[in-house]
Formats: structure tokens, sequence, C-alpha cells
């Protein structure tokens, strides 16, 4: 699917998660973000950038992970990304949804 | 996602490490999709919430035709152990948290966790026997009483 967003145009699945990761800039992350009902702060950032760092080193994302991570805990993670965190962080971060079921 | 589910409800009332796990992945996993959730702990369930059990949980070898084994091989001294170790380290391999840790991140994820009264009684136990982060101790009653909304749904385990 195709999807215009921040004026570029954006190959997205049909859950609107980007397939071409190489597509995403900070702004397309805000307007992403938007459409999610989160205006974004810097520890929403600071979230996004581990993410994309996992992404890029090809490591698997897991709740676990996150716990683990040193960059946020489990609750706060839960309060900035409300209604399922890793999902919508994912999205707004450019990269797949976790395959993971934990 | 337009799952009509928004609530899951599950009790535990088994104490083999595949019944709590599968409890516990089946919590996380709606906390993930933004479903709410929350445990009961009842019978023998109530092991998986022991300070002192809760990281002693086994896989059952004997009467669980999925081992195939036959079930006399799974009754003697050490077996039990030795199966239970393999799936530990299966379960390490996909980073599958030990019971304690998953407690943690099943509360920390708003996942809230409920010992069963009767059981309690019956066992004789104690608040301070029971983990840290448990939200309370309830009767089947007021737990039905957790099933408060539409899309609520109640799994026996």
């Amino acid at each position: 699917m195709e999807k215009i967003l921040a004026q570029a145009k954006l190959n997205v699945t049909e859950e609107g998660y980007l397939t071409d990761f190489t597509q995403w800039t900070n702004e397309i992350g805000f307007e992403l973000a938007k459409e999610q009902g989160i205006t974004m702060t810097e520890k929403h950032w600071e979230v996004i950038e581990y993410l994309q760092d996992k992404y890029k080193n090809q490591e698997a994302l897991s709740i676990r992970g996150i716990k683990n991570s040193g960059v946020i805990n489990i609750k706060e993670l839960y309060a900035l990304f409300p209604g399922g965190p890793l999902k919508k962080s994912t999205l707004i971060a450019g990269i797949p949804k976790p395959k993971s079921c934990i | 996602m337009s799952t009509k589910v928004k609530k899951m409800l599950f009790i535990l009332s088994k104490a083999t490490i595949e019944n709590a796990y599968a409890a516990f992945v089946m919590a996380n996993g709606a906390r993930m999709e933004g479903i709410e959730s929350e445990i009961f702990f009842t019978f023998f369930g109530l092991e998986a919430i022991q300070k002192k059990k809760l990281e002693h949980l086994h896989v059952a070898t004997v009467g669980n035709p999925a081992m195939h084994m036959p079930t006399m091989l799974g009754g003697l001294p050490g077996v039990e152990a030795f199966a239970t170790k393999m799936m530990k380290k299966e379960m390490a391999k996909l980073d599958m948290p030990p019971i304690g840790e998953f407690l943690e991140i099943l509360s920390d994820s708003g996942c809230k966790l409920w010992a069963c009264k009767l059981a309690v009684d019956m066992f004789h136990l104690k608040e301070e026997d029971l983990i840290d982060q448990l939200d309370g101790i309830l009767t089947i009653g007021d737990f039905y009483s957790r099933a408060d909304q539409e899309g609520c749904q109640l799994l026996f385990i």
C-alpha cells in the first residue's frame, strides 16, 4: 500500500507499518505518532532510537528486552504508548511489527 | 486491529510449568495488544505465586501423553527434573523469562494478579508467603465482578 505523509510517498503494510525503513524521517515519525494520538516527547524519541538500533543490529524485540534495556522500564513504556506498547512504538519507529509472542 | 476482546480473565489452577507459562504468555500477549488481563491463582496454581516455590515448578512427565515416554519411566526418580531442565533450556533460547521475572513483567505491564481466598485458606498460606506483586486475595465472586464490561473472556487453565 502507498501512503502520503509529511509530503513523502511511503510504502506501508495494511496495518500501516513502513515496509522500507530508509523512507523514515523524524518528521514522519512525528506524523505517525500523531495518527496514533501520541504527542512525542524526549522520552518517546529515546525509545524510538533504541528500537531502531535494535532493528539495525537485527536483534529481536521483546518486552523482556525492554525491561533490561536501561533506556526505559515496562511501566513507562505502557504509559508512553498506550494500547499496545511495542506495536505502537515500532510503527512510529518505521520498523516491522514484532513477531514474537513475548 | 479490531478485536472484540477487551479483557482476558485467566484462572490458573495447575502448577505444572507448561500451564503456568500458557497463562503468562497469553496474559502478557493480551497486554501487548492493548487488551486488559488478570490472573486468578487457585488450588495448585498458587504454587506459581509462592515465593519459595515459584522457581521450582515442573513439567508433568506422568500422565502426559505428549511426553512420548511410557508412564512408568516418567515416574522414575530424576526424570521429571531432567525433562524440566530441558524445557527450561528451550524456553531460555526463546528469551522466555523465568517464572519470578515473568510475574514482575506481568505486574509492570498492568496485568492484575489475584490469589483465591478459599485455596489460600485451604493451604494455610499467609500473605507474606505470596509474591510482593500480588494485587490481593479474592473470592471467586469478587473475581467474577472483575468481568465488568463488554468483551470480557474467562479462561480456565
